[in-house]
């Protein structure tokens, strides 16, 4: 069973869930207080805007109880994935390393793009072809990746935005992440932060074109429950 | 003794600052050609007891670091304090 952490602000979980359904994947949405580690054999920190995004979107998230708890799992091996304010909360917990800055043109944007996969090593991208391009949406304000570390950037990387050939330009960068950087991973592949969104490009009825690209990542969980 | 201690949190040189950049571009520049740079950051203000000024001030920086107030990564942090 897979865990969805709802924390206060979080609109995500439920669109998660149906997305984890679709990929037959067990999954629950838990409350961030009455979170219990050893139910569940994975989790997943959705998007949304957890505690009103104050002080720094994910920093107050990331001085729960919870995140320690998760902090354990993480160290267990178990899969940790972080989409977008659940990212946030990743890189603000020190579960991934680096940081998520305001976008570049400090607006709010909220697009479909393309992602290159450019790890294969990781839980969610295990079996996928390298460098495939998967269609996906985001919509964030703060989701430039920053680190500075460069070798850490370039090795762990797991998702880049590219265009529909998969170039990594800078015209197909959103937000002026480090590398084009939209999805990072600790070296063991478990912890994955993610800016776009796999939940909601897992149905047809919803996608500008009918791909389901989400659910490509999301299937990976299945090992795991 | 009753400090007021103001914490400032800052992006590191290194890293962009877009809104201090336009700040400086579109207001700044307006009035004044010398202004070299803008940068904008957070201001959080305590009260905080303590016995000394370095007491008050330790406290602060203890939680900016515990409480993940900064990302190190980015971020740089000034604290001032001033007897109440």
């Amino acid at each position: 069973m897979i865990a969805i952490i709802k924390f206060p602000g979080t609109t995500c979980e439920f669109d998660v869930f149906k997305a984890l359904s679709e990929a037959k994947i067990p999954a629950t949405v838990v409350k961030y207080k009455e979170f219990d580690p050893d139910k569940f054999k994975g989790v997943i920190l959705p998007g949304g805007f957890s505690f009103g995004d104050y002080l720094r979107a994910g920093s107050i998230a990331a001085n729960t109880e919870t995140i320690k708890d998760i902090k354990r799992m993480a160290n267990e091996g178990k899969p940790v994935i972080g989409i977008c304010n659940g990212f946030q909360i990743l890189v603000e917990s020190g579960l991934l390393k680096g940081a998520l800055l305001p976008n570049l043109k400090l607006r709010f944007i909220s697009k479909w793009v393309y992602l290159k996969v450019v790890r294969t090593d990781t839980v969610l991208t295990k079996g996928l072809e390298k460098n495939k391009i998967l269609k996906m949406p985001i919509a964030h304000a703060e989701g430039r990746y920053y680190v500075d570390d460069i070798e850490y950037a370039k090795n762990n990387m797991v998702m880049q935005y590219t265009d529909n050939l998969g170039n990594v330009t800078e015209d197909a960068n959103p937000n002026g992440s480090l590398f084009n950087i939209a999805s990072i991973a600790n070296e063991e592949g478990n912890v994955i932060g993610m800016m776009p969104h796999p939940e909601r490009a897992s149905f047809k009825l919803t996608s500008p074109d009918g791909s389901t690209d989400g659910l490509l990542l999301l299937k990976g969980l299945a090992k795991w429950v | 003794m009753i400090y007021n201690v103001e914490l400032i949190i800052i992006n590191k040189d290194i890293v962009r600052d877009p809104e201090g950049e336009t700040l400086q571009k579109y207001v700044i520049e307006k009035f004044a050609r010398d202004v070299l740079e803008t940068r904008v950051g957070k201001y959080i203000q305590f009260k905080v007891e303590a016995s000394n000024e370095d007491s008050a001030r330790k406290l602060v920086e203890k939680i900016a670091v515990e409480g993940k107030l900064y990302n190190p990564i980015v971020h740089k942090i000034i604290v001032r304090v001033n007897k109440q």
